[in-house]
């Protein structure tokens, strides 16, 4: 609790035990006036100032000058029926604080929950100095120097590992809990946690372009960025609260006016200006604009806790109301690296093949020949190797222990005149002639994420109605890749300025109010991800490009999270969709039973309060988002 | 261009205010009040005097909502 916050319970409980005491003190007349005035003031007087000076700058319809207009008006009309009965204004003040309080403790608490959840930013890193370790800011360590790194603590700068192994937890970064490993020559990001081992760890950025304090600013100008609705509920209560005190006004002149000239009965004015009064307890919007923003806040800081990073209250709603999602295929439902998918039509063993294929190609360093030599796994021994001949487009010839070797396409078998199996599946084929005789071929392709199958019936699951892959591969891999994974539409073999062009297209032919997403792995697709209603990039621990160009970031390359961010935000924005129609239907309710006399300032100051805390409390159930 | 301060501020609708009077301000090109994270973002008008708009943002602000503070 606040110093402030602190002196108004202070103020609250004098208050209200004055007020207690008062209903059995047995003082009459002007001592009983003095003492409720003096209670009126102990709780209120900070009202009255404001509103004083709200006046004074011409700020009338502010909520100070309301309540103080309420409130006067109650000890007035108490005082002009001579009822000396002024429990009523002291209650609805005393109330009214009580209220103002527990929003300010509620709120302050709610988004210091949130913060926290957001939390990841390292507080020291250790620089050794003379054999002897040093805390020092993260702010001060400059590019290249030498940070240590022990386990259990937070990596506080990005950069490149020198020396040591331990396993990491990036959950803080990607929502993901099992632990990666880390190597010597690895990199790594800032705001993983060491558990394992000491890590030595040359840094590669300076802590202001690192990626926790990246994550940081986005995260937290999130909430800056204004969504639809949260502008709707700003205009409704520049409108909201001087409609309510002309409609009090109205409501307090002229039915007695009415009555006394029209009907000829009493005008009864005292009845009617207590309506009003009440009128002007329920004219305050506060319930409506606090819970708004907080539901978005909470909204974005429970997703970002998962490793979802949207970066605007305007993009979140938005997400909400896709229903056509585009996406890339490389890096994004396939791994973006190819591995060896088949061997097929061969006479040795499998492996023997392999380490053949990776020998013949070990002086190449195209991604092709990598993936032979991560499938055979072991040490490549050079000197094994002698009289490469490596033919562009073709293939590679070489001897191996001896023994002549070619790999390479149909090109390189028709050249060496030898007869070849064709192969049925999709990928890069690679014939093996070993000894001038036919041995088989190997497939490499692009191989899809174990996900990816999943993550597409989840978003149909989700009720996303369209799904498209665009890519630039040939058509028969594009196609095999969407009738596997269930993908509704396949546009193959488009450049990168096609992909820009079949996003037009299809942002043309769908309905206004349904939006497009577009997922990327943010390597080469920025203009797409601009484009597109809201554009998401994954895999984006590390990718300064991906972060800048996206509206909603992925910070792992699971596909299944792009459903979950969908879930994430149609939560949030129901939440504030109830808010919304909450309060106003509780407040427009009061307002009636207010002007037909059935609702007194009692209960709607208490439904007024009671709104607000209701709106606050469902607020924070956004920031529940983890079993989506 | 574009600067960050941390403000004080007690309820939504009165930053909502705030947003509304400093947008008015002379030398305010556009402005946003984030309550939740209680920062104005302020974007100033080209060659505006950051310290003296800032100090009539300040003023602004304390005639919509007198508890305020802008650290500046």
């Amino acid at each position: 609790m606040k110093k402030k916050q602190k002196k108004m319970l202070v103020r609250i409980l004098v208050a209200l035990a004055l007020f207690i005491a008062l209903q059995f003190i047995p003082v009459g007349g002007i001592a009983k006036w003095i003492l409720y005035i003096a209670d009126y003031l102990i709780i209120g007087y900070d009202i009255l100032r404001k509103a004083f000076r709200g006046i004074l700058n011409r700020q009338v319809f502010d909520e100070n000058f309301l309540m103080a207009v309420a409130t006067v008006g109650a000890f007035a009309l108490a005082l002009y029926q001579r009822s000396d009965n002024c429990n009523e204004a002291i209650g609805v003040m005393l109330f009214y604080q009580i209220g103002e309080l527990f929003q300010g403790i509620a709120v302050g608490k709610s988004r210091r929950n949130i913060t926290e959840l957001m939390d990841i930013r390292p507080d020291y890193a250790n620089i050794e100095v003379d054999g002897k370790l040093e805390q020092v800011s993260p702010d001060e360590v400059s590019i290249g120097s030498i940070i240590l790194v022990q386990p259990g603590e937070k990596v506080p700068l990005d950069g490149v590992i020198v020396e040591g192994n331990s396993t990491l937890n990036t959950s803080a970064l990607t929502g993901e809990s099992l632990p990666r490993d880390a190597k010597t020559g690895d990199e790594i990001v800032s705001g993983s946690i060491n558990m394992t081992g000491v890590l030595k760890i040359q840094t590669t950025k300076e802590f202001g372009d690192s990626t926790v304090s990246k994550i940081l600013e986005l995260v937290e100008n999130a909430s800056s960025r204004k969504s639809k609705s949260e502008e709707f509920i700003a205009k409704f209560a520049r409108v909201y609260t001087p409609a309510v005190c002309y409609s009090a006004l109205a409501l307090a002149v002229l039915p007695p006016l009415v009555r006394l000239l029209m009907l000829g009965t009493t005008p009864d004015w005292s009845v009617w200006i207590y309506r009003a009064l009440t009128f002007l307890v329920i004219s305050c919007p506060c319930a409506l604009v606090i819970s708004i923003p907080l539901s978005f806040f909470a909204g974005i800081g429970g997703a970002s806790n998962q490793g979802v990073l949207i970066k605007g209250s305007n993009f979140m709603e938005t997400l909400s109301q896709v229903k056509t999602v585009v996406f890339d295929k490389t890096g994004t439902l396939t791994k973006g690296v190819f591995e060896v998918s088949g061997i097929h039509h061969n006479q040795m063993e499998d492996a023997k093949l392999i380490e053949y294929a990776a020998l013949a190609e070990c002086a190449s360093s195209h991604p092709i020949s990598r993936s032979l030599q991560n499938a055979y796994g072991k040490e490549i021994d050079r000197n094994r190797v002698t009289d490469i001949e490596e033919i562009s487009g073709y293939g590679v010839i070489a001897k191996i222990d001896g023994v002549s070797v070619a790999a390479g396409n149909s090109k390189l078998m028709n050249r060496l005149g030898i007869t070849y199996q064709d192969c049925h599946s999709v990928g890069t084929i690679i014939h093996m002639a070993v000894d001038g005789n036919y041995a088989g071929h190997i497939v490499i392709s692009d191989i899809e994420k174990p996900t990816s199958q999943k993550a597409i019936a989840s978003l149909k699951k989700a009720g996303i109605t369209k799904t498209v892959m665009l890519t630039g591969d040939a058509k028969k891999v594009a196609d095999k890749v969407a009738a596997d994974l269930g993908v509704d539409e396949v546009r193959s073999e488009l450049l990168p300025a096609d992909k820009v062009a079949e996003v037009e297209k299809l942002l043309k032919n769908k309905g206004d109010k349904d939006k497009l997403a577009f997922v990327g792995d943010g390597i080469n697709d920025a203009p797409v991800l601009t484009r597109a209603d809201i554009g998401i990039a994954m895999g984006a621990m590390g990718s300064d490009a991906a972060i800048e160009a996206a509206d909603v970031v992925l910070m792992d390359d699971d596909p299944l999270k792009i459903a979950k961010a969908i879930r994430i935000s149609r939560k949030c924005i129901r939440i504030v969709y109830e808010n919304i129609v909450f309060a106003l239907v509780i407040k427009f309710g009061c307002l009636v039973l207010g002007a037909l006399g059935i609702a007194n300032m009692g209960a709607a100051i208490f439904a007024d309060v009671g709104v607000m805390i209701l709106a606050v409390l469902n607020a924070i159930r956004a920031l529940q988002v983890k079993n989506l | 261009m574009k600067k960050t301060y941390e403000i004080e501020v007690d309820c939504a609708n009165c930053a909502n205010l705030m947003e509304e009077a400093t947008k008015k301000t002379e030398g305010i090109a556009d402005v946003t009040v984030n309550f939740m994270t209680q920062k104005m973002i302020v974007d100033f008008e080209e060659g505006a005097d950051e310290k003296k708009v800032m100090k009539s943002v300040l003023k602004a602000c304390r005639k919509v909502e007198p508890d305020c503070e802008i650290e500046f």
